[in-house]
């Protein structure tokens, strides 16, 4: 195939209900720099019904083209219609990579399309880069539980396919003054292969709070000790966009809910920014979150072993250090 | 009703560990399982199997070793086995195993093809739909349950992030079952014991006429470029200070690090 017909970033902007999903805001960001480092568009690709006016908000974020195909089909996701729309637009337009959110959805429509274009996919990559020399799409994801990383690229293949788990990639803020284009696609659909009928939709109540998906937790250990401990930090995480989360002894103590623990019995957390406040880091714990880009920890006591894993560690009181920080940051955002 | 179900060995990544000095994998030792999602899987065909009295095919992908989960599988109630083991088929992608299996699939008669969601030592999620694709079947993943009243089309319980759906689909088709669809039944002391004796079908590229084009590294559009560990975190700095000092320290971190 001739791979240098193959141009653009493209983004799956995946929708629910009409809405956004944000998955796909965190992936134009990261279109963003791929087509910025190709010398390429970024496009967006808005599958759904009487959906033309969600299409202002993608480019306030990063598309300069918007693919809108519009069908009474494409209203509720199922696997088939889909997978027409995207395959007609990459006959049509032929991008050369295609980004997809690792959600239930991204996961069932991603591999569809890439056999159906007998191309390669990636799944679930952390990082996404362009090799400088041959402007392939450098895909990195984690192997074995994330003990081991590694580097795919697709180099005879296009379009370059690649899904992404929502909370990996950063947004663009939103800037309203970007120009881009909409454009509608007409798709010849096969209907006779729409072989799947939704029948039923049922939403359950969920734990509002998924501390996997923050990109900054403050999470607090037996020297936070209370309600009241964990609503000082509750301000820090507010500072930061981030939530709340816990080590197990808070928990058991039944100071925090189990949803919010942090370690081997709880969940494993991987955010941009970790703060162990009153941890002491028990193997444990650290299993959880070590993964984390960057931990921070106050402790009163020097030896504590969180100190191992932190890329910064302050020994001091953390009842203190916490309101002198959140003055801080409030200064910082006033500027 | 015939139902074949794909299933996988894995290593059971519970048990890997990395040698410190080299940061590689691992792999002496560590115990070969079948991989949990397609273990559900074929839990779901043998309760169709209880059911409706459905004939059971389980296949595999692998080296001759794999014929272990086979009989494990024998060994729960499937009524017939297939390793599908070909040196041709090494260094495969989910592309180029979709393919393989694509191959393979094609000389067997079916209502259904069921499948794990993903495996544990790879967790793409990606062969079940490949292999839909490439059988023209529609599909379904995430499933975490069935309803068949013994009419052409099949009742999916489907998870998704808020809740779950049901999906009404047309047979044949091809699902992807999670772990948590149901508990695998244990394998029953009779079957243990037939199980060694049951023959375990072996077939090749060849056998089952496989284009040669498509399979293992030359049918493999990825390739995996590098692997590198992230490597043990270096501690960084400790400092007994100040609460105000403290909050310098921290918020200059969070620049550098681009968090504000």
């Amino acid at each position: 195939m001739d791979i240098t017909a193959y141009k653009n970033v493209y983004v799956f902007a995946e929708q629910r209900e009409g809405k956004i999903q944000s998955v796909a805001y965190e992936l134009l960001g990261k279109a963003r720099d791929l087509a910025d480092a190709l010398g390429q568009e970024v496009c967006a690709i808005l599958l759904g019904h009487n959906i033309k006016g969600e299409a202002k908000s993608l480019i306030a974020q990063g598309a300069d083209r918007v693919l809108v195909v519009d069908d009474k089909d494409l209203e509720v996701y199922t696997t088939e219609p889909y997978a027409q729309a995207i395959v007609g637009i990459v006959e049509q337009k032929k991008p050369s990579v295609i980004l997809m959110g690792a959600t239930t959805i991204g996961r069932d429509l991603g591999p569809r399309v890439s056999a159906r274009l007998n191309t390669g996919l990636t799944a679930d990559c952390t990082e996404l880069g362009i090799e400088e020399e041959t402007k392939h799409l450098m895909m990195t994801r984690p192997a074995f539980g994330g003990n081991l990383m590694a580097t795919i690229m697709c180099t005879e293949h296009r379009p370059q396919m690649s899904t992404v788990r929502p909370g990996v990639m950063m947004a663009l803020k939103p800037d309203a003054s970007r120009k881009g284009e909409v454009e509608e696609v007409k798709i010849e659909f096969n209907r006779a292969k729409f072989r799947v009928k939704v029948k039923e939709i049922v939403k359950e109540q969920k734990n509002l709070v998924d501390i996997t998906k923050a990109r900054v937790l403050v999470s607090g250990g037996r020297g936070v000790g209370s309600k009241e401990g964990f609503a000082e930090l509750q301000k820090l995480a507010s500072c930061l966009g981030g939530e709340v989360s816990s080590s197990r002894a808070m928990v058991d103590a039944g100071v925090m809910e189990h949803s919010r623990q942090v370690g081997q019995t709880g969940k494993t957390v991987r955010p941009d920014l970790y703060f162990a406040m009153g941890i002491s880091g028990a193997i444990q714990h650290l299993a959880g979150m070590e993964g984390s880009e960057c931990i921070i920890a106050v402790n009163k006591d020097k030896y504590a072993p969180i100190f191992e894993v932190a890329d910064l560690g302050i020994v001091c009181d953390l009842k203190k250090v916490v309101p002198a920080l959140v003055e801080r940051l409030k200064k910082e955002q006033a500027h | 009703m015939n139902i074949v179900v794909c299933i996988k060995q894995v290593p059971d990544t519970t048990e890997i560990k990395l040698d410190p000095v080299k940061g590689t994998l691992i792999r002496d030792g560590v115990p070969s399982i079948m991989n949990p999602d397609d273990k559900g899987g074929l839990e779901l065909a043998l309760q169709l199997k209880d059911q409706y009295g459905a004939h059971v095919t389980v296949i595999t992908m692998g080296p001759p070793q794999a014929d272990a989960i086979l009989r494990e599988a024998f060994a729960m109630g499937a009524d017939r086995a297939i390793l599908l083991t070909d040196r041709k088929f090494a260094g495969a992608d989910t592309l180029a195993t979709s393919h393989a299996l694509y191959a393979a699939l094609k000389k067997l008669d079916f209502d259904m093809v069921i499948a794990g969601r993903q495996a544990i030592d790879g967790d793409t999620a990606q062969v079940g739909p490949e292999l839909a694709e490439l059988l023209d079947l529609p599909q379904v993943s995430y499933v975490e349950g069935v309803k068949y009243d013994g009419k052409k089309t099949l009742d999916v319980r489907k998870q998704t992030e808020e809740g779950y759906q049901v999906w009404e689909v047309e047979m044949p088709c091809l699902l992807t079952v999670l772990a948590s669809a149901n508990k695998a039944r244990y394998m029953s002391v009779a079957g243990i014991v037939t199980a060694f004796d049951k023959e375990v079908e072996i077939w090749t590229a060849d056998s089952v006429n496989a284009d040669p084009a498509t399979l293992g590294l030359n049918g493999s559009p990825t390739r995996v470029k590098k692997s590198f560990t992230k490597g043990a975190k270096a501690a960084g700095k400790v400092f007994e200070v100040e609460p105000n000092e403290a909050a310098d320290l921290i918020v200059s971190k969070l620049k550098e690090k681009f968090i504000i």
